[in-house]
């Protein structure tokens, strides 16, 4: 049993409106920032045979599922 | 000629989408709950406006993954007309039907209003009853509906005249002011190569009485009904 990590984000250069909205939030609250980036963490356990192919699976469900390449790159971590 | 629209969990504009077909434009139109598929031929297939699958992960992300998305697919590539409205339009974006993707608007707020649309294109079985520059009034309500492509397909989009609509202001010009999402290059209604698919953000089915105060979006329908008469071989 594999454990991934999937971290989706959006590409460098794109509009974050939601990440613009809560960083005004937290200059509300008295906290300065100079940036501020939303990502999306997905923890997805299956069965895989190897490390390898647990990535590739991972890799699958980002390409055609849980990023949109428009718009996201993502990051794949797998544990045992 | 038949249409159909297909409700998800979470359609909402699905009945308005068929009222304006069978009643205003007086055509047979099925509504054909998703699980259902598609069980006889249509001419057109419209993808309704609403929050299927409460817009979990993207809006339209998990809807363009269902079977009934490969049948609209299939129908699509046979060169059967596809409409996708708002929630529909982004399906649409998100099952690779037209280029680009809807996304959270600049100002990340749910817009709910009447805006100015230009007609960019009416080489469209979905403008052809507009002129080049027609200036429309058809409202939007969306929180997800910014247009974003890649710079090479904005061009290619420019290039083969694949974009329908933009905002703009009264008098058509495109202003920062006309444009309330931040959509790149004001898109808000995009084809496919083929032009045979059209995504846009606007309800055209909200503008076609003019009880309702518009009924510019009634010639989009129109335009279908129109080619597809003509794609029949049925004259007047």
């Amino acid at each position: 049993m594999y454990l991934a990590k999937i971290t989706i984000g959006l590409k460098e250069g794109m509009l974050d409106p939601e990440a613009t909205a809560i960083r005004h939030a937290l200059g509300n609250l008295g906290y300065e920032t100079d940036e501020l980036r939303t990502k999306k963490l997905f923890l997805v356990r299956f069965d895989a045979t190897d490390a390898r192919e647990a990535e590739e699976k991972a890799r699958g469900m980002c390409e055609r599922l849980l990023a949109n390449p428009v718009i996201h790159h993502f990051e794949i971590e797998v544990h045992r | 000629m038949r249409f159909a629209v297909i409700r998800f969990g979470g359609s909402n504009c699905d009945r308005d989408a068929q009222y304006v077909l069978s009643d205003i434009c007086g055509v047979d139109c099925d509504l054909i709950w998703y699980k259902d598929g598609l069980t006889r031929p249509y001419d057109a297939v419209i993808l309704p406006g609403g929050f299927s699958y409460g817009d979990y992960l993207r809006a339209g992300a998990i809807a363009a993954r269902t079977p009934v998305m490969k049948e609209v697919i299939a129908h699509a590539e046979k060169g059967g007309l596809v409409l996708g409205i708002c929630n529909g339009a982004q399906i649409l974006a998100e099952s690779g039907l037209v280029p680009g993707v809807f996304t959270i608007n600049a100002y990340p707020k749910f817009i709910c209003r009447s805006v100015q649309l230009r007609v960019e294109t009416p080489d469209s079985p979905f403008t052809s009853l507009y002129k080049k520059g027609d200036v429309i009034r058809i409202p939007i309500a969306h929180k997800e509906g910014r247009y974003v492509a890649p710079e090479d397909i904005l061009s290619e989009l420019n290039k083969r005249e694949q974009i329908a609509f933009r905002f703009c202001d009264d008098a058509g010009n495109v202003t920062p002011e006309s444009n309330p999402n931040g959509a790149m290059e004001h898109i808000t209604g995009v084809l496919n190569r083929g032009r045979n698919v059209l995504a846009m953000m606007p309800h055209p089915e909200r503008a076609s009485e003019e009880i309702l105060n518009s009924d510019d979006g009634r010639k989009v329908f129109l335009s279908m009904i129109t080619h597809i008469e003509r794609a029949k071989g049925v004259t007047g």
